[in-house]
């Protein structure tokens, strides 16, 4: 059984940063926007102006697949915001780039019940409008659909 | 001699004290604050004359309604305190943070005795309304929240029900293994008439009891309270004469090797608990088979998890048949555990009331729920990003 998702009324918003713009903007263009480091060659996330791993500042965002695997879920069954009544369910997915990159989201398109940490999953992207006259593009995560 | 630790046997505890705790009980921060600090000064000995040192978590800032009783300087100047050493702050060794920046500061000399005080007021401060209501739509999100909240990730429930998760997948960990820090928590706070949950829990009352955020239920949340903790450090010379006998700091767990995270450790099942502890013992020739008494961080139950396994009390990732049938933390067993009924059951005093207990215990004044014969006290407080510990002795 899979439950078709619908777009809530309202989602809390971020205020993207100088480093969290990429981020949040990416899925404009249908991207997931990661940094990574061209020394070391690893990506990290959350983005941040330096390598934690190698130090170096030649670091930038670059799109990566969105796909990767549930590293752990829960399904949260207390109704924090009037407009997005439980059960959902909140995931931490590791890229397929660099299993060492949790990206926090949404799973949806999918029985809450039926989730289990190795499942495959694919990004989207939700527009919504932001503090301050700005526009953010959330990454949300639904299962994985076969390849074209 | 050489007493060995960090401050080489310098800083001791010589009181501590607490307010009244309770739900809605419709009295300032500060107020409460003042009571338990009176309280903490007169069962050292001393007057707040002697008092020159004052230090708090986390000082004059709210990221939610409550969270702050009062600051240093509101005590300071309430009391009149003549301070010659003073801080606050959050960027610190958890909530007792300040409790290893005052044992350095009076093994340095630049203060004898120290306040040290954490105050919460969140159960009068949220009484209107749940604690999601801090967001409001217009508002912008606080830094804190910008990845999680957006998905509906309001609470540290769901950012610990992930870890928790992730442990019972890798670790094996059950809920009815989980429900033993609850029902312990409980079962000890039947012996403490200053706990604010004192009604026996059953292990079918715990797994019936209603979901948070999976593995997460009720009984595995605290919930705001108000009350206020303080203790006093004071240097070994300055306590000569005190009624209390002086409970040696003898080492303190302040390291942090990964970012601040709650979702990005290279071992999702590890926290920064495991980082503090690891400098914890390797600062002292105490060995977790020394520690007769602890008071562990139960703001989640998995955080009680997470300190078991961080301080080397079973072997990384075992927990769950560490405390599984319960007998091995309830009084009476090996490691005594959350002896005044933790934060669970005794309210979320926020990692100050644990150390509390710990004192008490270690003074044998804990009266029915004492531990025949506590010498040593591990302390472990934070969750997540955010860890601090102490080793305690009456050594």
């Amino acid at each position: 059984m899979t439950d078709t998702y619908e777009r809530p009324e309202f989602r809390l918003t971020p205020s993207p940063s100088a480093e969290s713009r990429a981020f949040w903007s990416g899925g404009e263009r249908g991207e997931l926007l990661i940094y990574r480091c061209h020394d070391c060659g690893h990506f990290f996330h959350p983005p941040a102006p330096a390598c934690f791993r190698c130090r170096s500042r030649d670091v930038a965002p670059e799109p990566v697949s969105g796909r990767g695997v549930v590293a752990t879920y829960t399904i949260n069954r207390q109704p924090w915001l009037p407009t997005m009544p439980p059960p959902y369910v909140i995931v931490l997915v590791e890229l397929d780039e660099d299993r060492d990159v949790r990206i926090f989201s949404q799973l949806v398109d999918v029985d809450p019940e039926a989730v289990r940490i190795g499942d495959r999953v694919e990004v989207f992207f939700e527009h919504w409008p932001a503090p301050g006259d700005t526009e953010v593009w959330l990454p949300l995560f639904r299962p994985e659909r076969a390849r074209a | 001699m050489s007493r060995g630790g960090p401050f080489e046997g310098r800083s001791v505890i010589t009181g501590a004290g607490m307010s009244q705790v309770g739900r809605k009980l419709m009295r300032s921060g500060l107020d409460l604050t003042l009571e338990a600090s009176l309280r903490a000064i007169a069962d050292a000995g001393l007057t707040p004359d002697d008092i020159d040192g004052i230090a708090s978590y986390p000082g004059p800032m709210a990221p939610s309604p409550g969270f702050t009783g009062a600051g240093v300087h509101d005590v300071r100047n309430a009391l009149g305190l003549r301070s010659r050493w003073y801080m606050s702050g959050m960027e610190t060794a958890a909530q007792i943070g300040p409790v290893i920046e005052a044992a350095m500061a009076v093994a340095l000399g630049l203060a004898n005795h120290v306040l040290v005080f954490r105050s919460v007021w969140e159960s009068t401060a949220q009484a209107g309304g749940n604690r999601a209501s801090v967001l409001t739509p217009e508002g912008e999100l606080p830094e804190h929240l910008e990845y999680t909240a957006p998905f509906g990730a309001l609470s540290p429930a769901n950012w610990l029900a992930l870890p928790a998760q992730r442990y019972m997948y890798e670790h094996g960990l059950t809920r009815e293994q989980l429900g033993q820090i609850a029902i312990n928590a409980r079962r000890n706070a039947g012996f403490n008439p200053d706990a604010v949950f004192r009604d026996p829990l059953t292990m079918d009352d715990y797994l019936a009891s209603r979901m948070i955020s999976e593995p997460l239920s009720l009984y595995d949340c605290d919930i705001p309270c108000d009350g206020a903790t303080a203790v006093i450090v004071s240097g070994r010379d300055a306590a000569a004469g005190l009624p209390r006998h002086p409970l040696t700091i003898e080492s303190v767990g302040t390291g942090m090797f990964e970012r601040a995270t709650w979702d990005q450790r290279i071992d999702l099942t590890t926290m920064a608990a495991h980082d503090a502890a690891a400098t914890l013992w390797e600062r002292t020739s105490l060995r977790p088979s020394d520690v007769d008494v602890a008071q562990l961080y139960d703001g989640f139950s998995f955080l009680t998890v997470q300190w078991l396994d961080a301080l080397g009390f079973c072997e990384h990732g075992k927990v769950g048949a560490f405390i599984e049938d319960g007998s091995r933390i309830a009084l009476d067993g090996d490691l005594p555990l959350n002896t005044a009924g933790g934060q669970l059951s005794g309210g979320r005093l926020h990692g100050m009331g644990l150390l509390h207990e710990a004192c008490i215990q270690l003074w044998g004044s804990a009266g029915e729920r004492q531990v025949a014969g506590a010498e040593v006290a591990a302390v472990g407080v934070g969750g997540g990003p955010v860890a601090g510990a102490l080793l305690l002795s009456t050594h």
